[in-house]
């Protein structure tokens, strides 16, 4: 027997009895983080394949929402600081070993790119739209010159925007669930398959819809592939690790991971997109929804259960408090 | 310089006094500590076994708290001591999930606070609060590179451990055993 027991007593807000530094603002911006990678790599992607008029929705309307997307996530990224004055700090050093400080500068060049992005195909999708200052209008105009470098840049920095979302959380090597390198791009085909079903949402065009559920297929069982690869990893590592993938084999997150996210966000989406595909007609809305909704738990689950794997007193059943 | 701190298990008798005289030092905020007793049970009745420890922050030499800081407001001060600046910490913490020995907190005015060791005094020559206060005198505080410095003796002459080595931070914080 080995009981370990913290005797003087300790309730450090936030740390005991488990660890809970992350609420519900970071798994929110990290799901609207990889969301928009998502749309802003397809529409950047399709854009310089010049599938313009084929696939409007996944080029010129989805960006649109890009802009609104990243900045509910900034300010639950915002709303997260519990030291919230001093946020400028952020912006007075780049530390290359902290994702968090690369992971802000990138937001600061993704955020302009996403609203010039937007501003390109305002008048496409409203054709009225008046930018009421003159000088706005030039600027875009002048700026559409270099649409192809725009488009360039965007794929590159939505690839680290997507990226960044998983790396954040496996640069973690105190959390062992967290502290997989599978991370990193199971967060970016989850942020391409929810982009992917954003823009499924709200097309109107059969073609791209078409297309579109096949590329969220594809990324679906990527997901599932990454998945199950990441549990192999973990139970063939060192005994942090078997605990930590014990919590979703029996353990607590059991139900939930393989209910909400594996089950309704990813097999029931995929089956439905399957039948889709094979003529059978369902509303493209319910499978995108269900990516949506389980890219999302997914981020929940995965930001909660890191918080409760550790090293220390590793077997909670053990710790007295 | 290397400041370190070695803790005798055979010696303490787990009276919390380090706690206490901590969170009087330092102003710890009500609910909150910045070190703690743990003691640790192993064996069958009636073969038991039993360790008693104060555990704080280990004051790591390769500290994951450092490197995630995106604001360096967590650092190294003189002798390896880890710090955090107070107006520069944005309260992300993304520090008080990197520390694999859950030794951070969230002050209630907003930065993130743990164990200083406690530099304050010692610049002044004085010892930490917790080790000047301990009653059966299982602390020692000290410089590692000074071969004569009591806490260098003590680790040449006893057996220790530090605590999950394989965490990979070297820790700085030894327990003679
Ligand atoms: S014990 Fe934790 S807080 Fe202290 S230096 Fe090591 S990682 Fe940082
Ligand atoms: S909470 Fe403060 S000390 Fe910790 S990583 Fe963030 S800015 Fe640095």
């Amino acid at each position: 027997m080995k009981e370990v027991a913290i005797t003087s007593g300790r309730m450090n807000h936030g740390v005991d009895p488990l660890l809970h530094a992350w609420g519900w603002e970071i798994p929110l911006y990290l799901f609207l983080g990889g969301l928009v990678a998502g749309i802003l790599f397809f529409s950047a992607f399709f854009y310089l394949r010049h599938r313009e008029n084929v696939f409007t929705a996944a080029i010129k309307v989805a960006p649109l929402y890009t802009p609104v997307f990243l900045a509910i996530g900034l300010a639950a990224l915002f709303l997260d600081l519990s030291h919230k004055l001093y946020f400028w700090r952020l912006y007075t050093t780049i530390r290359w070993e902290s994702p968090m400080s690369w992971g802000a500068w990138t937001l600061l060049f993704i955020f302009p790119l996403s609203v010039i992005w937007a501003a390109f195909w305002v008048k496409d999708v409203y054709p009225n739209w008046d930018w009421k200052f003159p000088i706005i209008e030039k600027t875009i105009a002048w700026l559409a010159q270099f649409k192809k470098w725009f488009a360039w840049s965007l794929i590159l920095f939505s690839g680290i925007l997507g990226m960044y979302t998983g790396i954040l959380l496996s640069a973690f090597n105190a959390r062992p669930f967290w502290n997989t390198s599978i991370l990193g791009p199971l967060f970016l085909v989850s942020g391409l398959s929810t982009g992917a079903a954003f823009i499924l949402l709200i097309s109107r065009s059969e073609q791209e819809r078409h297309r579109f559920s096949q590329i969220d297929s594809f990324l679906i069982g990527t997901e599932l592939f990454l998945i199950i690869h990441m549990f192999m990893g973990f139970l063939a590592s060192t005994s942090v690790q078997i605990h930590a993938a014990e919590m979703f084999l029996g353990g607590p997150y059991t139900a939930i991971f393989w209910t909400f996210v594996v089950g309704i966000g990813l097999l029931l989406p995929l089956l439905i997109e399957i039948m889709e595909l094979r003529g059978v007609t369902v509303p493209a809305v319910i499978p995108a929804m269900l990516v949506l909704f389980g890219g999302l738990m997914l981020r929940f689950v995965v930001v909660d259960a890191g918080q409760s794997s550790r090293w220390l007193y590793k077997f909670m059943e053990q710790l007295v408090f | 310089m290397r400041y370190a701190m070695a803790i005798d298990t055979k010696r303490c008798v787990g009276c919390a006094d380090c706690v206490v005289a901590c969170q009087r030092e330092n102003n710890v905020p009500e609910g909150f500590c910045r070190d703690w007793i743990v003691e640790e049970t192993t064996g069958t009745f009636p073969e038991l076994q039993l360790e008693i420890r104060s555990e704080r922050c280990n004051h790591c030499a390769d500290a994951p708290c450092v490197r995630c800081c995106p604001t360096e407001a967590s650092h190294y001060e003189e002798g390896g001591v880890v710090l955090v600046d107070h107006d520069s910490c944005i309260g992300c913490k993304a520090c008080i999930a990197s520390c694999p020995y859950d030794a951070r907190f969230v002050h209630p005015e907003g930065y993130v606070d743990k164990c200083t060791f406690c530099i304050h005094r010692v610049r002044e020559g004085k010892q930490p609060a917790c080790v000047e206060v301990c009653p059966t005198h299982a602390m020692i505080f000290g410089d590692l590179d000074d071969k004569n410095s009591e806490i260098s003796k003590a680790l040449r002459t006893r057996k220790y451990k530090t605590l999950i080595p394989e965490a990979g931070t070297d820790p700085h914080v030894f327990y003679l055993l």
